[in-house]
């Protein structure tokens, strides 16, 4: 029986008189990749905003794992599991790919100031496992041998795979793509949707922000569509392809006649 | 071939470099003494505690990306921090404080420099706590105001108490006593008569070393990594979990703390603080040898600090004689000449290598 990983109830979210989001809902299960859709300017992007910390709602719960957790600050977010790539890609420029993953193991390990300087054994033992579980990870995404490769000389579609690296490895329960599509050509894509099955094949739930329909609803269990702030619909992707709001929220009204 | 190969192989050049620089260390205030007298390895010695003070820098600036153009207050608190704690004035100040040190107050250096490092790196929390959600210009404008702020308080605490003596500064601050040597005056070793200038050149030289050590085990550590990763993208830091303020109190206060035992030494070695040491100028000047060298980049900002602490030194030395030797007279006031080499040479340099003179790894790849 799978539980609920991660709950969203009720979400709002005003800036001054725009409504950006009006009680949202959303409910993630380990292991499964959730779209959410909808027409520029739904909402999609606040929504995301508001679950990692970036900014805060005005109503609303959230629980991940049925721990309740308050995105009051971005880093606490990414503590409690949840880690999310970024629309336009941001990597540390100027370190290295390896170096890249290895602030994402920041969190969860331990060396502080007298380890750095002193460089104890336990530290030493520390970061040597930081720098394996780094390069695993790029492996895992496909650019182990860029590893010592400054981040802002790798192509596009190895920054988006070092940005997901990244993200990975906070050790996420969640991880939450914006867009992690945009901008690719075809083959990219394709090997995109090979890594994110690969990563909900390893028990992690996807959350995706995508306009790329195809991608959508070929990796997506469920869709979750947003239009001027509100769900408009949900469910599977056959369901939400033949929704008569779905399809005017993108078409406009009559489109379907 | 094959020596040349092992000459290109990173680790070697770096152990090499390594002991190069060691060997210039040891033997570069013979040098300079021999072609310029005590007077030069004076200036190597101002050399070092401005590297001390830009490795410092260079901590908040290089590697967290914070620009703090109000470094030099702390410099300024550990050397007013040392001439008080090893100076007749407070005790002059306070009679009641005289009757309980009858032989007055003399601060053992090993309980000034931890103390100046401590306190500095208060001073460097207190400073950083309300601007941590300033970023780039906005921080750049606080920090100086601090910078001036402390520079003016220490101008003006003569009165109602005076604890600074105001701009006629502190005076007759002991020199360093080490294991009972004492640093200040010409001591014999193995028959050899070694200047002041020269011992205190060895003891700024291991200390400046060891700062330079812990500049570099950092930059390779956890915490060194999340600073750069801060500088290079402070949102995407955040959203990896990195508790920015936190790691920006640490580089703050880390930074000064270095700042504070350059002062401290600064303050023994010259048995006199007054405020006029710690103007905006020096400010500037630290942050110009962290950035001419190359932020962020330990041996760039070494070669930035020997830089700009020689060269004006030595074109002051050297531009009069040159006139005299081209033109037969001296046309120009010699330290005019050295301003404006000075600054030609500033604006040369973010010119034509606005990374800086050394800066960190660039790949040109493909």
């Amino acid at each position: 029986m799978n539980g609920q990983l991660l709950k969203v109830e009720g979400v709002s979210k005003r800036f001054g008189g725009v409504h950006a989001l009006e009680n949202v809902s959303l409910y993630l299960e380990p292991g499964e990749v959730h779209g959410l859709i909808g027409p520029n300017g739904a909402g999609k992007t606040t929504f995301f905003n508001v679950m990692t910390g970036l900014y805060r709602a005005d109503t609303g719960q959230f629980s991940l794992d049925d721990q309740p957790y308050r995105p009051d600050a971005v880093h606490r977010v990414a503590q409690a599991g949840i880690a999310r790539t970024f629309q336009n890609i941001r990597l540390f420029a100027s370190m290295t790919a390896l170096e890249n993953v290895m602030v994402g193991r920041h969190i969860r390990t331990e060396n502080g100031i007298w380890a750095a300087l002193t460089r104890h054994r336990r530290a030493r033992k520390e970061e040597a496992r930081t720098r394996d579980m780094a390069l695993q990870l790029l492996e895992y995404v496909g650019i182990g041998e860029l590893a010592e490769r400054r981040a802002d000389t790798l192509s596009y579609g190895h920054q988006r795979r070092l940005e997901i690296a990244r993200a990975l490895a906070t050790e996420p329960r969640v991880l939450a793509l914006d867009e992690p599509a945009a901008g690719m050509n075809a083959v990219e894509k394709q090997q995109l949707r090979e890594l994110l099955d690969r990563i909900r094949g390893d028990g992690r739930a996807l959350l995706l922000i995508e306009h790329d329909v195809k991608l959508v609803m070929g990796l997506c269990d469920r869709i979750t569509v947003l239009d001027h702030g509100q769900v408009i619909a949900r469910g599977t992707p056959q369901q939400v392809r033949q929704d008569r709001a779905v399809i005017e929220a993108y078409l406009g009204a009559g489109a379907h006649d | 071939m094959s020596l040349a190969i092992a000459f290109t192989e990173p680790a070697t050049r770096a152990r090499l470099g390594v002991l190069l620089f060691a060997m210039a260390v040891l033997i570069a205030p013979w040098i300079a003494g021999h072609a310029g007298g005590n007077a030069w390895v004076r200036m190597l010695d101002f050399a070092l505690l401005y590297l001390m003070l830009a490795l410092g820098l260079n901590i908040v600036v290089g590697y967290a990306g914070l620009l703090d153009l109000g470094f030099i207050a702390f410099y300024a608190l550990g050397a007013y921090l040392a001439a008080l704690l090893a100076s007749p004035h407070l005790l002059t100040q306070f009679p009641a404080l005289a009757a309980l040190l009858p032989d007055g107050l003399h601060t053992s250096i090993w309980l000034v420099v931890p103390l100046a490092a401590l306190l500095a790196a208060g001073l460097g929390m207190l400073l950083g706590a309300p601007t941590l959600r300033l970023r780039g210009d906005y921080l750049a404008i606080v920090t100086l105001g601090f910078g001036e702020i402390i520079r003016i308080v220490m101008r003006n605490l003569d009165r109602p108490v005076n604890i600074t003596n105001g701009s006629k500064g502190i005076a007759s601050v002991d020199p360093v006593h080490l294991f009972g040597v004492n640093l200040g005056r010409t001591q014999e070793l193995f028959g050899f008569k070694v200047a002041s200038v020269y011992l205190y050149y060895y003891l700024f030289a291991v200390l400046a070393v060891l700062i330079l050590l812990a500049c570099l085990r950092l930059q390779q550590s956890r915490i060194g990594r999340a600073w750069m990763a801060i500088r290079d993208d402070e949102d995407a830091a955040e959203a990896m979990g990195l508790d920015t303020r936190k790691l920006k109190l640490l580089a703050f206060a880390i930074g000064a703390s270095f700042g504070g035992v350059a002062g401290a030494m600064f303050a023994s070695f010259q048995g006199f603080v007054s405020p006029e040491s710690f103007t905006l100028n020096e400010s500037i000047a630290v942050l110009a040898m962290v950035v001419l060298g190359g932020m962020g980049h330990i041996p760039g900002v070494v070669l930035g600090c020997l830089l700009l602490a020689a060269l004006p030194e030595v074109l002051r030395a050297s531009m009069g004689s040159l006139q005299q030797w081209l033109f037969g007279q001296v046309l120009v006031d010699p330290e005019i000449v050295r301003q404006l080499f000075y600054g030609l040479a500033l604006i040369l340099v973010m010119l034509y290598r606005p990374a800086g003179l050394w800066p960190t790894r660039q790949e040109n790849l493909r």
